[in-house]
Order: C-alpha cells, then structure tokens, then sequence
C-alpha cells in the first residue's frame, strides 16, 4: 500500500478492464515520472470523452451529436442492418470497406450466468427500428463464441416474426492459418457456410 | 511445475487482461478447477472454441500457485456449441452449469456431480427431453448428491410412507398430517409424482405430464435449489420455459 494520492490512482486504475493490481501500479507510477504537459492531455482526452461523446440514439454506436456518423449518412443503405455487440465492431467491419448498410450495436450478448438477459440488452430497440419496414435484412454479427451464437439464436428466433430476412456471418477458418490447427467447432462451423465456388 | 492431465467440463469463463480467459472447469479426477487459457480470445488461438461453457475437454494443465495454466485441450464431446444454437436448451444449460459451479468446490473431486452434469449437458444436446425437464431433473439429482434430497412421497421428517398431501420446502419435502408445518403447500398430486420421476429418471412418466404440473414443478424446484444455495441462482430466472 502506498500513501493517499498514490494509492488512490493505482486502485482507480486497477478497476479498468484487463487491468490488474501490477499494471495498474505500473502505470500509476508511469504517470508520476511523466510531463505534466503529457499528463494534462491525458485528463484532458478524459474529461473530453465524457462531456461530448455519447449513444446514437438510434444504433447505439457511439456519437459525437443526436445520431453517429453512419447513422447521419444518407448514402448508407436503411434496408441493410448489421447487429453487433460493441461500437468497437462496427470499428473491425467498417474497417473491411465491404458493409454499406447500418449498425445496430447490442450492448453485449446474452449470458444468463452473468445476469445479462435480451432486456439487458438493446433488443428492444432493434425490434423498434424493424417496425417501420424499410429494413429488409439483419445481418447478426456477435462474436462467434457461444454466447455470441446463442444471443444470434435468440434474435433470429424472435426476428422471424417480423418477417424480415435474418442472416448470420459465416464463421469459419482464419486466413492465414493451417487446416490441421482449426479446432472442431470452427471446422464444423466452416463446413455448414460453404460456398459455391464460380466456374 | 506438474503437469495433470484429466477430462473436464467447462463450467464457465472469465475475461482476463487482453487476450487471455480464466477457465472454470469441472474435471472428474481432480474436483473444480481453476485455470488460465492463455490468448483463447484471439480468433486464431489454436483453443477456439474448446474452452467455453459446456464443452468437455480432454485437458492438460500445469500447477501454478494461484491459478493452473492449461498447455493442451483437446475436444471430446462439443454439447455446449450444439446447445447454443437452441436459445431455450442454452438459457436451461447455463442454469445446469451455474448450478454446479456453486455445488462442487475447487480440489473436491465428486465424480457423481460430473456424471450427473455431462448426462444432462449430453441430454440438452440431443434434445431428446423438454430442456425444462432435462434442467430439473438435473437440479433435484445435484442436490441430492450433495446431501440435500428432497422427498416426494414418504415423509420427509418421520418417513411416513406416502404419497401424502402436504409440501414443505424446508422441512425436506413431503410431509404427513402429524409433522406438517404450518403454512405448508399443499402442491397437485401429479406435480409430486413428476418430480419424483424427475429425481429417479423415470423418463416415461416426466415426458407424459401436463405442462401445469411441469409448471408447478419448476416453481417447487427452483424454491428448493434457492433455499439450500446461500446466494440467488443468477441465470434460473433467463429460462425460457414452455
Ligand atoms: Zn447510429
Ligand atoms: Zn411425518
């Protein structure tokens, strides 16, 4: 334990996901030998953060104003929706320049265990925004781990009621990998996404 | 550092700096299991979906002095990707496993609690049961492992032989005219025989119930489950039942 101050800043720092009790140190004492100037810009990003950024109201997405940049972008198409469980997603897909349409960002995926349920979540919202009939399809984006794959279960189930097209994004072999290190799951995953290979 | 190897099932995962995921694992040597996947979280990890909730693994770890590291898994019976894709199994499987956590300890081994878990995770895969069913089954048989029988015919207090009409969650169940408590329930005599044929696994009789009494049932397992377990099962009330 270290005196007030000090101490105050590593248990602070220490609450921060994927920070534990020695990097927190670690970082609570690079700070101290820091610049001030270097320190200031630091509060500063943090202070910024909070006062201007905030939720689209629509998607979820975070947003500098009432709607996100994509949200406010006419030329993206309304009828296509993306659902993904964090802002950072929709950051990974936009990155791959292949997706036109919208997000809609979920807040996380269902996990009972951890006390997380649909209302958790913005699904209600989504079933909202499909009520108006310009969405034609929902592309389910959440991770392809089990929680994500039973969340896109859950959503697809109550989608289809809606009479819109669900589909999910196939999850298969990493690029770049060996065949013979893709574990069952994902191999088995691969296998039920195939495609037709043009002639 | 030793080295262990044992078959385990994946009771539940935890988040853990970048990359990495703290396993919980129900092996059957060795009792619960606390271990450390490194990098699982990487879509490339050579893990994939090995160490998530509801898998079992043929798994090798070695000590540390706080937490074990897993080195290898290798997939025996992939029930919780099977499950997930079934919202209804999955909401009741999360519940299994939950359940579980909380009745095994680390370094305890129970061999019964994992057979009871993997027959009930196997059952929820093959989809044979009402995953309801299949889930209350599950937690009347847990409990009565871990020395919490209920009773739903003789008398739970004298062993009066029954079926008799009144029900009392802490006296232990069924009890006579001469030991009920007062304020006891007095549940359908076809609620107490599909709970009995729950906890004996009379399969003939739990799939020809009524959905009242599989209603009713539920209500009185889960009553049972809360008292025995000190804090709040969190994942019982995101069951979706029929
Ligand atoms: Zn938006
Ligand atoms: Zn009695």
């Amino acid at each position: 334990m270290y005196e007030g101050a000090v101490q105050d800043l590593i248990d602070e720092l220490g609450r921060l996901p994927g920070v534990g009790p020695k990097s927190a140190q670690r970082i609570a004492f690079h700070l101290l030998q820091a610049d001030s100037d270097d320190v200031d810009r630091l509060v500063t990003a943090l202070t910024e953060v909070k006062a201007r950024v905030r939720f689209c109201t629509v998607c979820g997405n975070v947003a500098e104003a009432e709607l996100c940049r994509i949200c406010a972008d006419p030329r993206r198409d309304p009828s296509l929706i993306c659902v993904v469980e964090e802002p950072k997603d929709v950051v990974a897909i936009e990155r791959t320049r292949e997706f036109k349409g919208r997000y809609h960002v979920l807040g996380g995926a269902i996990s009972p265990m951890d006390g997380v349920g649909p209302n958790d979540l913005r699904i209600k919202e989504l079933m909202t925004r499909l009520l108006g009939g310009t969405v034609e399809e929902v592309i389910i984006a959440t991770d392809p781990n089990l929680e994500g794959e039973a969340t896109a279960a859950y959503l697809s189930k109550y989608l289809r009621e809606l009479h819109v097209r669900v589909t999910r994004l196939a999850s298969g072999l990493p690029v770049g990998g060996d065949l013979e290190y893709a574990d069952e799951v994902t191999l088995g995953r691969a296998f039920e996404g195939r495609r037709l290979i043009d002639a | 550092m030793p080295l262990y190897r044992d078959d385990a099932i994946v009771l539940r995962t935890h988040k853990l700096a970048e990359a990495d995921r703290i396993v919980t694992m129900l092996t059957r040597t060795r009792g619960k299991v606390r271990a450390v996947g490194r990098g699982v979280r990487r879509t490339k990890s050579r893990f994939g979906a090995r160490l998530e909730p509801g898998m079992r693994v043929d798994i090798q770890c070695y000590e540390g002095r706080n937490l074990d590291t897993v080195t290898q898994a290798e997939t025996l019976d992939t029930w919780g990707d099977v499950i997930a894709r079934d919202y209804t199994s999955w909401t009741a499987a999360h519940a299994v496993l939950e359940t579980c956590d909380r009745l095994t300890e680390e370094h305890e081994p129970s061999v019964q609690q994992f057979h009871l878990l993997a027959g009930a995770l196997a059952s929820l895969a093959e989809g044979a049961h009402e995953p309801g069913l299949v889930l209350d089954a599950y937690l009347l048989r847990a409990l009565a492992v871990a020395g919490w029988a209920p009773s739903f015919v003789d008398c739970a207090r004298c062993g009066d032989p029954g079926p008799h009409r009144a029900f009392n969650i802490a006296a232990g169940g069924s009890v006579c005219r001469v030991c009920r408590p007062p304020g006891s329930a007095a549940p359908a005599p076809e609620t107490l025989e599909l709970l009995a044929a729950l906890l004996t696994g009379d399969w003939a009789v739990a799939d020809g119930s009524g959905l009242r009494y599989r209603r009713e049932g539920s209500g009185l397992t889960a009553a049972f489950l809360q008292w025995h377990l000190e804090r709040q099962l969190r994942s019982l009330s995101f069951v979706e039942r029929a």
